[in-house]
């Protein structure tokens, strides 16, 4: 076992982990933030979604270990300072972007990272985007309108 | 205008907050003090004898508590079947033993074989590799024409052969015969209904826990129907009483119909709860999903279409073979038959129709319902018949289609396959589809398309389904081991808001937010008020779950009965405050008014009454305002509808790009617009899915050569494009009180069919006349070379 430790959503956390430990997990079992998910085995599906650094990862593609001393940002971390729903997570809600919701943090961190980048995405933009972020209810056509909804409301 | 709250509004699901923030709490989010962590062994090949299970090396690793092996479920009952189909000769299916863990044998690849249950999933892990069983491998059943031979190896010894049962359904095979030997034309098309996995984004998660001072079990599983789980589990698997057993499902990430059966693990963890004394929880990988979670479709078919001299249908006669996997999951002997048989009518006035169905044991996973189970099925190869017979005969596959419509005033109509349709209007969904998938602009856009150097084709599909699943009596008579009824209980407190139990199971459906827009419409009162209440045994009266789009046509009526009870004891209250007779109290915007008088009370008073009671008609009624209802449908639904879709093809590469989709679809009355094309929008990517991308290829020694998402190919957003949805065509159910169809499952029946006549459109005058799903560039690429 190994001491890790990292900012996560803008706090100091640290726990003991083993090598390998993927980032997913340290997330969910260590410090219970279950908001990022695992819907599969071979980092295709993008449920465990992140930033670190502020750039998207697959947090089941990362070891723990490798986050040491990094600055991570969970689903936990979008919603405004009084709690009320960030403009991504409201556009999602505001175009039905969301059914089962277990894509949903994955999608949502996604287009954070999207949108931080491509101000105006065209929507071929937002669906190569979102080629590594499988959803299984909407058939993608809500989840394209709400991020073509948030990025007009941050323009 | 559209309204902002009630039925017909388009309210803003309440669900979604927690979801948005990472606040759901899925089954994989529990943990609970001191639990232990099961990880399975399972079997890796198709088909063997155990010879031995040697795992004292694992027991002595680190944090393992205990092995389990089949040894430890002997005498304990095997995971049972639902549904008891009878063959063509009046002889029950073949029913195979199932046991919790592999007895003896193992029958497919994933079959399981030993847990280790240790202090932490690393530790089980770790211990299972090191679990040594001995298998005397077997040749493995894979191909279903193959397992039918005389000769061939049986899955099951105890069975007579690999066949489930021969069943068949429909007109008199004389009078059908004749029809096609005096028929004008025949189009006869082989076709197959390619294997699916369901693939919700939630793998199954199952925790048991035991308390030993109460003697009672919980179970927290990824169900659609925690109360038939605890039934089929607590009654038939491991004889705990029901009400010894608590079943939860709370949030589930997706089921489309592999969250429906019971399986193993749920047992297992529950019975190992108590065998080790602590919580055991269990987690399935993605890779593991793919061989444990209950397959789709797989049905392989001959169907045969007779007409007349002017393109009117004259018989239809099918042959297919259905594969069940290896052991018969809860409802697999449904789905190739009743689910599928008597939607071969389709929309049409087809005169006689004769269905013959024979399901198969493979060395494969179980198969049973994924998402329209048996529908999609009849759906495709009916839809692709007509769409090859329009060609043959030279009639545009649109008129043969309106010319051989049930028409809106024929009404009920009794099909040969034993339903009648209440209600529906065929050529209004059509004509709508006309005008949203801009059909007359094809033919331009195909010049554009040609331009670039692409094939551009149309494809066309009509479909029914039977939703509101389903009357109990008939289901009974049909083999059905259960009552398909639902239940509500509405439960009002003192201060007026309201919690409704419902049987039914949200796994993205919305019900949290449909439902109170229901009791709201019918109270006049804020939705905000009423809160829904499902998904455990232990607060919702006995209710039989969420699939076969019946939440809303089934649930949702035992809600408004349960409604309208709350509505008929609170007037009675309102009487007795306004001193008025009881027959003449309105409820109208959430006031009891004396009809004729400005003299009202408001709903407030009457509940506050009903729980203080001082002035109160305590000799006429008892205190409290809570109220049960169960409602079992006379019928099923039929929600019906056209849908169109447009491809490019490139030639050279055998690439198909979905350019265009549209879905003109008659629900009945619709609750919550943007929920349901949001139904809509699911159901067509996953058609689209199993169009051009899926599929659960097996090789000749059982594996499973497409088990990660690596290799079986999921739908990605680039891979389909925007949808034009309409549902305003509505002729409502005749026989539920909304009036409402179901809308889950729609778009997956009505897709696959579209886009497969739409590639064979861009391809037909090459001479390509079917090519079979999925429609990956290789299999397009080598039927044109093959037709060329
Ligand atoms: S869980 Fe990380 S990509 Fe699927
Ligand atoms: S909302 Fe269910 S997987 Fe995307």
């Amino acid at each position: 076992m190994t001491n890790v430790s990292m900012t996560v959503n803008g706090k100091a956390v640290s726990g003991e982990v083993e090598g390998r430990t993927l980032l997913s997990d340290f997330l969910r079992e260590n410090l219970h933030l279950t908001g990022t998910h695992v819907g599969c085995d071979t980092s295709q599906c993008g449920a465990c979604t992140v930033h670190v650094a502020g750039k998207m990862v697959k947090s089941c593609t990362m070891l723990a270990l490798e986050a040491d001393g990094g600055d991570v940002s969970t689903i936990e971390g979008m919603a405004n300072e009084d709690g009320s729903l960030g403009v991504i997570q409201a556009a999602f809600q505001e175009h039905h972007g969301l059914q089962c919701g277990f894509c949903t943090p994955g999608m949502v961190m996604a287009a954070s990272a999207l949108l931080a980048e491509n101000s105006s995405p065209s929507e071929a933009e937002i669906r190569h985007h979102l080629d590594g972020n499988i959803c299984r209810c909407t058939g993608y056509h809500n989840i394209v309108k709400s991020i073509q909804a948030a990025a007009s409301a941050l323009s | 205008m559209p309204k902002d709250n009630g039925i017909g509004a388009s309210s803003k699901r309440r669900e979604d907050v927690r979801f948005l923030t990472g606040k759901g709490k899925y089954t994989d989010d529990i943990n609970i003090y001191g639990q232990t962590y099961a990880y399975f062994v399972r079997s890796q090949v198709a088909h063997g004898t155990i010879k031995g299970i040697d795992s004292t090396a694992a027991e002595a690793m680190p944090g393992v508590v205990k092995v389990f092996t089949g040894a430890d479920f002997e005498g304990i009952g095997g995971i049972p079947c639902g549904w008891q189909v009878t063959d063509r000769n009046g002889e029950v299916m073949q029913e195979p033993a199932h046991p919790v863990l592999a007895q003896g044998k193992v029958r497919h690849v994933g079959d399981p074989i030993a847990v280790v249950v240790a202090e932490s999933l690393q530790e089980a892990r770790d211990a299972a590799e090191a679990v040594d069983v001995d298998i005397d491998e077997l040749p493995a059943v894979v191909d279903m024409k193959a397992a039918l031979a005389a000769g061939s190896t049986k899955v099951h010894d105890d069975l007579t052969s690999n066949l489930c049962y021969d069943w068949t359904l429909g007109g008199e095979k004389a009078d059908v015969d004749a029809a096609f030997e005096n028929a004008h034309h025949v189009t006869t098309l082989d076709l197959v209904n390619n294997r699916l996995v369901a693939n919700p984004m939630e793998p199954r998660v199952a925790i048991g826990k035991y308390d030993a001072a109460d003697e009672d079990y919980t179970l927290y599983t990824t169900s659609q129907n925690p109360h038939v789980i605890r039934l089929l589990m607590g009654a038939f698997v491991l004889g705990i009483p029901e009400h010894k057993l608590r079943v939860v499902a709370p949030d589930v990430g997706g089921g489309f119909g592999t969250k429906i059966f019971h399986y193993a693990e749920e047992a297992f963890c529950t019975f190992a709860a108590k065998a080790v004394g602590r919580p055991v929880k269990w987690t399935a990988d993605r890779s593991e999903a793919f061989i444990s979670d209950a397959h789709g479709r797989d049905h392989v078919t001959k169907i045969e279409l007779a007409l007349d001299e002017n393109g009117m249908f004259v018989a239809l006669r099918t042959d297919t073979m259905a594969n069940m996997g290896a052991y018969l999951s809860t409802f697999a002997p449904s789905v190739p038959t009743w689910l599928h048989g008597t939607l071969m009518a389709g929309t049409y006035k087809t005169p006689h129709v004769s269905v013959n169905v024979r399901a198969v044991f493979t060395n494969t996973v179980p198969v049973d319902a994924y998402r329209g189970a048996g529908r999609p099925e009849a759906t495709y190869q009916l839809e692709r018949v007509i769409d090859k017979a329009a060609r043959e005969i030279g009639i545009d596959p649109i008129t043969i289609r309106r010319q051989n419509f049930i028409k809106a005033d024929e009404f009920p109509y009794a099909t040969p396959v034993a339903v009648e349709y209440d209600t529906g209007d065929y050529d209004a969904t059509m004509n709508k589809l006309i005008e949203i998938a801009d059909i007359a602009g094809f033919a331009g856009r195909k010049a554009e398309s040609e331009a670039k150097g692409k094939r551009r084709g149309l494809g066309i599909n009509c479909y029914i389904e039977a939703c509101g699943i389903a009357p109990s009596n008939l289901v009974g008579q049909l083999g059905a081991r259960a009552g398909l009824y639902e239940s509500a209980t509405v439960r009002v407190t003192a201060t007026g808001s309201i919690a409704v139990m419902t049987g039914s199971h949200s796994h993205g459906q919305g019900h949290e937010t449909t439902f109170p827009q229901v009791v709201a419409d019918m109270l006049g009162i804020d939705e905000s008020m009423i809160d829904i209440v499902h998904g455990d045994t232990s607060k919702v009266p006995m209710g039989m779950g969420t699939y076969g789009s019946r939440s809303l046509a089934v649930g949702g009526s035992a809600i408004v009965k349960a409604t309208e009870k709350i509505i008929a004891k609170a007037k009675k209250i309102a009487a007795h405050l306004l001193e008025a007779g009881e027959a003449d109290i309105e409820l109208a915007d959430g006031q009891f008014t004396v009809a004729g008088t400005d003299k009202s009370v408001a709903w407030g008073d009457v509940t506050l009454a009903a729980y203080v009671p001082h002035n109160y008609p305590l000799e006429d009624i008892e205190p409290g305002l809570e109220e049960t209802a169960f409602y079992d449908p006379n019928n099923f639904t039929y929600p019906a509808g056209a849908y169109a879709c447009e491809v490019e093809v490139d030639e050279a590469t055998g690439k198909v790009t979905v350019e265009r989709f549209a879905a003109a679809d008659d629900f009945g009355n619709v609750i919550n617009p943007m929920i349901v094309e949001g139904q809509v929008h699911g159901g067509i990517g996953q058609g689209i899915g199993q169009a051009l991308l899926e599929h659960a290829v097996y090789d000749s020694d059982g594996q499973l050569l497409s088990g990660s998402y690596m290799d079986y190919a999921m739908p990605r957003a680039s891979d389909v494009p925007s949808y034009v949805v309409d549902h305003s065509c509505q002729t409502p159910c005749t026989h539920n009180p909304l009036g409402v169809k179901g809308c889950g499952e729609a778009g997956a029946i009505g897709s696959p069919p579209a886009v497969v006549n739409a590639v064979v459109d861009a391809l037909a005058d090459l001479g390509v006349t079917h090519i079979d799903m999925p429609l990956s560039p290789n299999r397009v690429w080598s039927a044109i070379q093959a037709a060329k």
